[in-house]
């Protein structure tokens, strides 16, 4: 049986997953990937705690999530895409412009 | 009449302010002649107030309100009575004199217009001292009257600091410093005294808190409380008339310009301390703070007998006329210690005219001798400055005591009074010091004046002062002759009731039997004094002999080295003094207060240094410190979510 301790160890897993992805990529694109996968983690805690309750709010929360991260990929993207055109790379060690 | 005193009390300022505005220009003889003008007018406003004072009353002004917090309230208010109206008359006088002297004395200095501006000022807060109504005002005017003495002791501030072989009073801002670090540890004195009158008053208006006194006396210990008012505002007048042991600052105040000088000892400063005790007569004459009284009369007569004793060997010309101002201040002080308060006025008034003589004069042999004022130095200088020679001589006769003159009515008077007290002991000591008196005076005239021409061997050629400033001398000369001569109408003038309360002084009059002893105790002092002279022309009328065996014995030294009060004081309070601020400055201040400041400005400015490490620019960098940050975050939630949970 699959209860909510698998759904909870999976999310975790799905965080630090992107956890890592945030802190070791250096492409900015994988970050985005990264961040993505760290937000989903989340949606899959609330939607498993929702059912876990018989609350619906948290699954609310997660469509929220969903909607939110969609939009941010869309002008994330757009950023990346003028960035890319800008310096040809989206390499974060060659874009350290601002080293104090 | 209210204009009148606003004139004699704001006419100085005004000249000081003028002369103030020309500080940093060059020097021009106009700013000496208007502040002269000024002055003078001040003059003759005191001189028709003090007929005014003497035909209709005191006359009492309030300019505003000047301190007014819950239950004190001080006003600028202003008193011409009796007291205050011979002060102001004696003080503006003699001011006039030194202000026109100054133009002929410093001309030849370039900070001529800025010396006038001190001078006034001094003058200026003098007259605040004298005139105001209350002890706050009397205190401002006094602390006034210590700036502007060390302003002028300090006037030739650039000359170097010697050793005390060389010079005995090191600098002239040694000698500044010093007399204003004596005059601020008697302040504390005079300050605490204020306090507890008005402690115990309720207010600091002299007519207020005399009035009080009866009262307080007959309450539970007031005679205690009176008895520390009295001692802490003696202490203030001892610091200011330089009174044993604050005495020290007085000679080496000589390093000031010679006007200065005789401003200082005849009216602006030394004669406030003696002021003060005559204003607060009402205090000083309570039963219960008799024993003061007599310490006080006990000192003076001491402090009379100690400073004739070093002057008697003194070289310095200066100098020697400086001790003669203590020794008089001394004398003043046995006086009004004895409640012969209207003598002791007397006396000032007397001595304020003989001493500026006698200095001013002082000032023209110094002129004329390049600056040197070494006595053994000069002689026979009467055939080349007669003028000043006959000033000198006249008042010296009036120091001397000698009949005639008005230092013979005054000094009598106070000798005289000594007896009357039956305190045999002061009086034969006031004697023994008329002798000294006149023994010093004179031979301070006999060897600048008389006897062989010493001066020729040092190539000096004397010349006689600008004839406008001899003739400015004048008034004070013919003073130093005729002014006792009003000593009846004097103690009339001072002793009769007042319009206002305490505005004139207790009547003092000699018993039957000293009045029946009068002429032999007059003929006593007369021999002492008139021997002192002979002694004087005996030793060096004639020509100056040097013996070393006198120079070398241990009495002469003592003298000339002022008892070695000067070394000592160095050796027990400057010399540790210094020595722990050294401590003080290397141990605390350095390794205490000042290492902690530097220690927190290090930290932060470290901890600035090392974090600037974590600005690469990386965007990964940042995340992983954001990444470390979170962590951080999280393990301290737990750990205090698991304390919150122990505690319950």
């Amino acid at each position: 049986m699959i209860g909510l301790n698998h759904y909870l160890v999976l999310s975790g897993l799905l965080f630090a997953i992107g956890l890592v992805g945030v802190l070791r990529r250096k492409n900015l694109l994988m970050l985005f990937f990264a961040t993505e996968i760290i937000l989903n983690a989340a949606n899959v805690a609330f939607a498993a705690i929702s059912h876990y309750y018989n609350d619906l709010s948290g699954q609310m929360f997660a469509f929220f999530i969903i909607a939110v991260a969609a939009s941010e990929v869309a002008i994330g993207l757009g950023l990346l895409i003028l960035l890319y055109k800008k310096h040809g790379t989206l390499n974060l060690d060659d874009l350290a412009s601002m080293k104090g | 009449m209210e204009k009148f005193v606003y004139i004699a009390l704001f006419a100085p300022l005004v000249s000081s302010l003028f002369a103030g505005l020309f500080a940093m220009s060059k020097p021009a003889k106009f700013v000496g002649v208007i502040a002269s003008m000024l002055l003078a007018s001040a003059f003759i406003a005191s001189s028709l107030l003090a007929y005014h004072v003497a035909t209709v009353g005191a006359v009492h002004v309030t300019l505003m309100d000047w301190i007014s917090v819950a239950n004190l309230s001080i006003p600028f208010g202003f008193i011409v009575d009796k007291i205050s109206v011979t002060m102001m008359v004696v003080v503006t006088l003699v001011s006039t004199i030194v202000h026109i002297y100054s133009i002929g004395y410093m001309d030849h200095d370039k900070s001529f217009n800025r010396f006038f501006s001190y001078l006034s000022a001094f003058v200026f807060s003098m007259l605040v001292l004298v005139m105001s109504d209350n002890f706050a005002g009397l205190f401002i005017g006094w602390e006034g009257v210590g700036v502007c003495s060390w302003l002028l002791i300090g006037f030739w501030y650039h000359k170097p600091d010697l050793t005390r072989e060389q010079n005995p009073s090191i600098s002239p801002s040694w000698a500044a410093n010093e007399a204003f670090i004596m005059n601020r540890i008697a302040d504390l004195g005079m300050l605490v005294g204020i306090m507890i009158l008005f402690w115990v008053t309720g207010s600091l208006q002299y007519d207020v808190v005399f009035a009080a006194l009866p009262s307080i006396a007959a309450s539970v210990n007031g005679s205690y409380i009176l008895v520390a008012a009295a001692i802490a505002l003696f202490i203030g007048a001892m610091g200011k008339s330089a009174q044993f042991p604050l005495h020290t600052w007085l000679t080496d105040a000589m390093e000031g310009p010679t006007p200065v000088s005789a401003l200082i000892h005849a009216a602006t400063m030394v004669t406030a301390g003696v002021f003060l005790v005559i204003r607060a007569n009402p205090l000083y004459s309570m039963e219960a703070v008799e024993g003061v009284s007599f310490f006080i009369a006990a000192l003076g007569t001491f402090v009379a007998f100690f400073a004739a004793s070093m002057a008697l060997v003194n070289r310095d010309l200066k100098r020697i006329i400086a001790f003669s101002t203590l020794s008089q201040l001394g004398y003043m002080f046995a006086a009004a210690g004895l409640g012969a308060y209207w003598i002791a006025l007397f006396h000032l008034a007397a001595h304020a005219f003989f001493k500026a003589l006698l200095f001013l004069g002082g000032g023209n042999v110094m002129h004329a001798m390049h600056d040197e004022l070494d006595i053994f130095k000069m002689g026979g200088l009467r055939k080349k400055m007669k003028w000043t020679h006959i000033y000198m001589f006249v008042s010296s006769l009036s120091l001397a005591g000698i009949p005639l003159f008005a230092g013979f009515f005054s000094k009598d008077a106070i000798i005289e009074t000594a007896f009357n007290e039956g305190t045999i002991v002061l009086w034969a000591i006031l004697v023994l010091t008329a002798g000294m008196t006149a023994f010093y005076s004179f031979r301070q005239v006999f060897l600048t004046f008389w006897g062989d021409e010493r001066y020729k061997e040092h190539g000096i050629h004397p010349h006689e002062m600008y004839k406008f400033v001899l003739i400015a001398m004048s008034p004070l000369a013919i003073l130093a002759v005729i002014a006792g001569f009003f000593q009846t109408q004097f103690q009339a003038f001072v002793t009769s009731i007042s319009t206002l309360p305490f505005g004139s002084l207790p009547n003092y009059e000699m018993s039957e039997h000293t009045h029946h002893l009068v002429w032999i105790l007059t003929a006593v002092v007369l021999t002492v004094a008139i021997s002192g002279i002979a002694l004087a022309w005996f030793k060096y009328g004639k020509k100056l002999i040097r013996s070393e065996k006198t120079e070398n014995s241990f009495i002469y030294k003592l003298l000339a080295n002022q008892y070695y009060i000067p070394q000592l004081y160095e050796a027990i309070i400057t010399k540790p003094y210094a020595e722990l601020s050294q401590v003080m400055w290397q141990k605390v201040d350095m390794k205490v207060v000042d290492a902690t400041v530097d220690f927190i400005a290090r930290v932060v400015y470290k901890s600035g240094d090392k974090s600037r490490a974590m600005q690469t620019g990386n965007l990964s960098h940042y995340l992983n410190w954001m990444g470390l940050g979170a962590v951080l975050l999280m393990v301290a939630t737990v750990i205090f979510s698991i304390i919150y949970n122990i505690n319950g």
